[in-house]
């Protein structure tokens, strides 16, 4: 039995649509892209593609948890009321906080926000999509008066000049890449800047590659208006009918030529006056940017830095021209609709506005003021302010800034509620309750994408063990804490209602966001949703695919705002103590922490380890070896990653984010990151922190391939990663163990009734030691372990891991670690003293056409040392 | 011109005797009359056959090297029989004179009497079905008693004790092996080795005791053996007893006449004794403190003494390391060099126990000085190579043990 259901993909922004296929009695699914999803037509990067991986039920959180002991949903539920309650009762309402994600659905994020803001009465509903996009939502407001991203996809298409900022799009946003590689390949004439520290595979594409200074991306806009002013290429009729505050704008700059840009940023001044001089004479500039720009202590001023520019040109909102903010997550725009970030209320309304909510909702407790932010909300609850906290479907304990002490914070507080769909995370490892939510297969609602598109992710299977939906859970909490009949909702479509008609509640052009034409919605249409882009309403009964054309902006006097900015440097530089810049960024295969793209064997391949990447200069001057360990620290954290040589920046180095403690003993990057906020958005400067670098010696390295899951706990250093049939551990140690013998077979063996066989391979005096197990001709698993990283590639022995059965040369040349080479068939072996065997005697006896055996001795020595193999010679002349 | 030929005179029909013929036939074929005094009725035969007549892999047939026919071809006078023996080297006379009264004229007389089995230092070594595992005599009496009793006991667990006890298994009896070590060819396997052939040995049938303290044999009225006895106070029972612990060369001649003898009558590296006119092969030498026991370095020292024997005079011989195997059916083992290693020494070990593969080699300044291989010895030659060739293996070390094939393995290794 297969059905095909249309959903949306869980992972970035860019929104894919997916057409599944179900097989809902293996609860297995094809995945294919949607080819009617304007997001992505079809297309699907390496993540989406592997979705079926991951809906395995291992590693699922099944069944809510009380201090770790299982328990059904009614317990669970009456707990969390019951604590929340009480810690309201005794300490206020702001002693509890939600933390939430851009994973979660609309709906739910939209009751989560509801109960907090509304009921509770406390503003502390904060999301991870502080650390994602916050610093845009802040840029938009200041310049549109709204949260309004004013282009779209397709514009992609329809751009002369792409310009990448702080986004590593080809890893990051993948499909939208492809689709800009398209646009290139389909006209040529589009240029590409690519403007990044690094260079980044989205480089590849680029026409130009500015990688300027960290951090000083508003020097080079600011730089913009100047030249744009300068040479005349401003469109003085917009700015005068449309923006306000350009003299301002114009006048903070100061005339700066290109030469003092390029100095500023650390660039060529040709380069500079190249990006300028396409951004003049090109007609139609799609600005693309994401956490290179957002992830900063001026990322707010460095977006309205880039909007300046569109806006001083009249480059806004139109076809193939405008700004676009990469959001990073499936529902962070979904999120800022409902209100999800600490500083908002739901449907764009403003704090000014709150009467309007309180109305709406009959909720006269409505908080009237902003709640704390992600990085302040984690110190209230280390400081003891917040006593009870519910992260719903997200992982601070590895994502935030300074997350030792984010940790600290869970570990010290009262009262730790996680619902997830994973059992295992960083986080759910300190919670108090775990109740366990529905995953993105089993799930049903709205998530908005990067263009303003709403789309449907819909339920594939039936929900495993006793998972439920989000906004069941919330809604459940609420009804216990006293709020029945305002949280009374049956389904999401009963949710997805109520939030459009506050979306159009007393809005009379007022907010941008407002799908109004939704709040009669049957749940038959919501069923048949089609993908659509806000707002939708009586003017917009469709949709609408750009805004700001006709220069008609939400700020009070309908004008769009310049916003004077003067560039600031990262917050904390470079010191002696910590010489290095610490970048971070995704990869691109994996998502976020890992927990579901970890679950996928070919998602771990393309990086299977933490690394962190240097310039060969600078890993020279601090003694790193390619490939060897090194030891990062920062004055927060400090992490192991393996050294990848790379040219970037002097003085600069990157690593990934995403690893956590299920997969890897010192991977967590969020452990250095500096905890330091953009002063607007509160967004956290995640791409600079100063830290500094050594290499980590252990006394052995070394690697497992197993096919079963093994516990890895008493290794210094050691890195876990699935693979198609095994797992994969890098292991490194501080003291060796008195015998690896010993030691592999209690490690690697569950149980010794198995009767395994052992291969094993010691070099006692080199520090290496390679074992194998295995089970008939089935190789279980191997390890090699050597005094330094100098080991095998993994994959011949990864291939040999999932084959049912070993060739006799596979299992002799196994502990080499490389495929057997040109072993020649000799055939049986007759002369055992010289090893000569009946094929090879038989071709030199044809070959020169011999006749005795003494002519085979004097041709091979065959028969010549104890002679007992000559009667077999002779008869081989029969 | 046949009158002008010099008189060869060889003590000994066996392996290095012949061999030494063989050789000097090939390299100067004209130049001796050859006289070969045997006690043995036979021809020329591969005495280290006779594990696999013993087992019944190979006939005596097979195992002739040289058939009476040779000594006829070659035009070699062959003395051969128990009266034949000889009894008596007048090194002044240089003649040789044999128990019946044959005697025979040397201008070079050529030693290659052999060893004989060492004799436990215990009572009852005399008794009847005690014997050594030495010519095809003691191969028909262990065949004979393999018809007619079941109980036989090995003493020795080295190769020669262990053939012939895998051959009297497989003529049916009930065999146990003594050894006195706990680890079985201790001299040429160390103790994982050991512990993989006693398993296999094991599962042939042979039964051991190990680290056995031999106190006597015991008799019947008949003065045959009835009764293995130990130190520890246990008992075997047994019908026939093999003495498998070693040999020493048989210098008896040699000494009667006066030539220099230690061990082994001693020669210098032309195989020459302290008499200029008399040389000697095989394991009756002793040379540079070496006696022998193994085919191969016979086979060199015919080689050389050949040489001289001809007057072409440049050849030297050199022991070198000698590589070990035992001829049981299905048991593959390899041993050269010194497998046990001192503290400069390193080793490198691997093991695949469910396919009864092991093998050490053992390094030191980045050379191989010693192999065990056990279960897989196809690379035995190649490390035989490397030894004597004294090869620095420090780039092949990563691969060594893996064999000639897999050593260059790991050199594609990208980090």
């Amino acid at each position: 039995m297969t059905k095909t259901i249309l959903t949306t993909c869980p992972y970035c922004g860019v929104g894919c649509g997916i057409s599944a296929t179900v097989y809902e009695d293996q609860r297995q699914i094809k995945i294919n892209g949607d080819h009617s999803h304007p997001a992505n037509f079809g297309r699907l990067c390496s993540k989406g593609s592997a979705l079926g991986d991951t809906v395995e039920l291992k590693g699922r959180l099944l069944q809510p948890q009380v201090y770790g002991r299982e328990t059904d949903w009614i317990e669970a539920l009456d707990l969390v009321a019951d604590s929340f309650k009480a810690v309201i009762k005794k300490y206020g309402a702001d002693a509890v906080a939600f933390y939430g994600s851009g994973q979660l659905l609309t709906e739910d994020y939209y009751v989560a926000n509801k109960l907090m803001k509304g009921f509770i009465g406390s503003g502390n509903m904060d999301t991870n999509s502080r650390l994602c996009m916050s610093s845009s939502v802040a840029g938009h407001k200041r310049a549109f008066g709204s949260d309004t991203v004013p282009n779209c996809y397709e514009d992609y298409e329809h751009a002369e000049l792409i310009i990448l900022i702080g986004s590593n799009t080809a890893w990051c946003h993948p499909v939208s890449f492809q689709r800009i590689c398209a646009a290139k390949e389909a006209n040529p004439a589009l240029k590409i800047v690519v403007i990044d520290p690094r260079r980044t595979a989205s480089c590849d594409i680029a026409d130009l590659h500015l990688p300027l200074a960290s951090g000083s991306d508003a020097w080079l806009f600011n730089g913009l208006l100047s030249y744009l002013y300068e040479h005349d290429a401003l469109d003085s009729a917009y700015i005068e009918a449309h923006t306000e505050g350009f003299i301002e704008s114009r006048d903070s700059i100061n005339n700066v030529s290109t030469v003092q840009v390029a100095e500023h940023c650390q660039l060529n001044a040709e380069d500079v006056q190249q990006f300028y001089d396409w951004f003049v004479h090109t007609d139609k500039v799609l600005s693309l940017y994401s956490q290179g720009i957002n992830q900063s202590s001026s990322g707010t001023d460095k977006v309205n830095a880039i909007i300046n520019c569109h806006l001083a040109t009249g480059k806004l909102g139109k076809v193939g021209s405008g700004a676009l903010s990469l959001t990073g997550q499936p529902n962070a725009m979904g999120g800022r609709e409902v209100g999800g970030m600490a500083n908002q209320l739901a449907a764009h309304i403003e704090f000014s506005d709150v009467d309007k909510v309180a109305r709406f909702w009959n909720a006269p407790h409505t908080t009237k003021k902003a709640g704390l932010t992600a990085v302040e909300l984690f110190d209230a609850i280390h400081e003891g302010k917040i006593k009870a906290v519910w992260i719903m479907g997200t992982n601070p304990v590895v994502s935030l800034p300074n997350a030792d002490k984010v940790k600290q914070a869970l570990q010290g507080c009262e009262f730790v509620v996680v619902s997830d769909c994973i059992a295992n995370t960083d986080t759910t490892a300190l919670a108090h309750v775990l109740l366990p939510a529905q995953g993105w297969s089993e799930k049903d609602g709205t998530v908005t994408n990067s263009e303003r598109r709403i789309s449907r992710q819909r339920a594939l299977f039936k929900p495993a063990g006793a998972a439920k939906p989000d906004w069941w859970i919330i809604t459940q909490i609420a009804r216990r804490m006293g709020f029945e009949t305002e949280f009374n909702y049956q389904n999401p479509v009963d949710i997805f209602r109520e939030h459009a008609a506050l979306s159009g509640f007393e809005n009379n052009g007022q907010r941008d966001f407002d799908i109004s034409a939704y709040a009669e919605i049957s749940a038959t249409e919501y069923d048949q949703f089609q993908p659509t882009q806000w707002p939708v309403n009586a003017a917009y009964p469709q949709g609408r695919a750009r805004m700001f054309a006709d220069g008609q902006f939400f700020t009070p006097s309908g004008k769009a705002r310049f916003i004077a900015v003067t560039p600031r440097p990262p917050v904390n530089q470079p010191t002696a103590d910590y010489p290095l810049i610490l970048n971070t960024g995704r990869l691109r295969d994996q998502w976020h922490t890992m927990t579901r793209t970890a679950l996928a064997a070919k998602l771990n391949q393309h990086k299977p380890e933490p690394f962190v990447e240097i310039h060969p200069n600078d890993a020279t001057h601090y003694g790193l070896q390619a490939n060897g360990l090194a030891h990062l620290e920062s004055q927060w954290g400090s992490m192991i990653a393996r050294v990848q040589l790379t040219e970037n920046k002097l003085g600069s180095v990157f690593v990934p984010m995403h690893w956590t403690e299920q997969y890897a003993s010192h991977g967590r990057m969020g452990a250095l990151v500096n905890p330091v906020v953009d002063p607007i958005s509160k967004q956290p400067e995640s791409k600079h922190t100063p830290v500094r670098i050594r290499p980590y010696t252990p006394v052995w390295q070394g690697f497992i391939l197993s096919r079963r899951e093994l516990k890895i706990t008493d290794v210094d250093y050691w890195i876990k990663s699935k693979g198609d049939g095994f797992y994969r551990y890098e292991l490194a140690g501080d003291t060796l163990p008195d015998d690896w013998r010993d030691y592999v077979r209690k490690n690697l063996c569950n149980s010794t009734a198995e009767n395994p066989q052992w291969q094993d391979y010691q070099d006692t005096a080199k520090g290496v030691y390679r074992a194998a197990r295995l089970l008939d001709e089935q190789l279980e698993s191997v390890i090699f372990i050597a005094a330094d990283h100098h080991l095998p590639e993994r994959s011949w022995l990864s291939m040999l891991c999932a084959k049912a059965e070993l060739t006799k040369a596979e299992r002799m040349a196994l502990l080499t670690g490389s495929p057997p080479v040109g072993g020649a068939d000799v055939g049986a072996i007759l002369c055992a003293c010289f090893n000569v065997g009946e094929k090879t005697i038989l071709a030199v006896i044809k070959e020169q056409g011999l006749t005795t055996h003494q002519q085979v001795g004097q041709c091979l020595k065959a028969g010549t040392n104890c002679g007992s193999c000559i009667p077999e010679i002779k008869a081989l002349f029969e | 011109m046949h009158n002008k030929k010099q008189k060869l005179v060889v003590i000994g029909n066996g392996m290095a005797g012949m061999r030494t013929i063989e050789e000097l036939l090939s390299a100067a074929p004209e130049q001796y009359d050859i006289t070969v005094f045997g006690a043995e009725p036979y021809g020329n035969y591969n005495r280290i056959m006779l594990s696999a007549v013993l087992a019944g892999d190979k006939t005596i047939e097979d195992i002739v090297i040289n058939n009476r026919q040779w000594y006829i071809d070659n035009h070699i006078t062959l003395h051969a029989g128990e009266s034949k023996a000889v009894i008596s080297i007048e090194r002044g006379l240089q003649k040789v004179i044999a128990k019946d009264g044959t005697t025979a004229d040397y201008d070079r007389l050529l030693i290659a009497t052999g060893s004989k089995a060492v004799v436990p230092d215990v009572t009852g070594c005399d008794l009847d079905g005690v014997i050594s595992f030495r010519d095809i005599v003691d191969v028909n009496k262990m065949l004979a008693y393999s018809r007619s009793h079941k109980k036989a006991v090995v003493l020795g667990g080295g190769l020669l004790g262990l053939e012939a006890a895998n051959g009297l298994v497989l003529r049916g009896m009930d065999v146990t092996v003594i050894h006195n070590h706990d680890v079985l060819l201790n001299r040429q396997m160390d103790k994982p080795a050991g512990l993989l052939l006693q398993t296999e040995l094991e599962k042939k049938g042979i039964k051991f005791k190990m680290a056995a303290k031999l106190k006597c044999l015991l008799g019947d009225a008949n003065k045959h053996i009835t009764t293995v006895s130990f130190e520890d106070g246990s008992e075997l029972d047994c019908d026939l007893f093999i003495m498998a612990i070693g040999v020493r060369p048989n210098i008896i001649l040699a000494k009667r006449a006066g030539l220099y003898c230690e061990r082994g009558i001693v020669v210098n590296d032309t195989l020459q004794s302290y008499d200029p006119s008399i040389y000697a092969v095989g394991e009756c030498i002793q040379h540079r403190g070496d006696t022998f026991g193994l085919v191969a370095p016979l086979f060199e020292q015919a080689k050389v003494c050949a040489n001289h024997l001809s007057a072409h005079g440049v050849a030297e011989y050199i022991t070198l390391p000698t590589a070990t195997k035992l001829k049981v059916t299905g048991i593959h083992l390899f041993s050269i060099g010194d497998i046990q290693g001192d503290k400069q020494c390193e080793s490198l070990c691997f093991s695949d126990s469910a396919l009864g593969i092991y093998k050490k080699l053992v390094l030191k300044d980045d050379k191989l000085v010693g192999a065990v291989l056990y279960g897989d010895t196809a690379d035995g030659v190649w490390y035989q190579q490397l030894l004597e060739q004294e090869t620095n293996i420090s780039v092949l070390r990563d691969g060594l043990i893996f064999g000639k094939i897999y050593s260059s393995n790991t050199s594609n290794w990208v980090i």
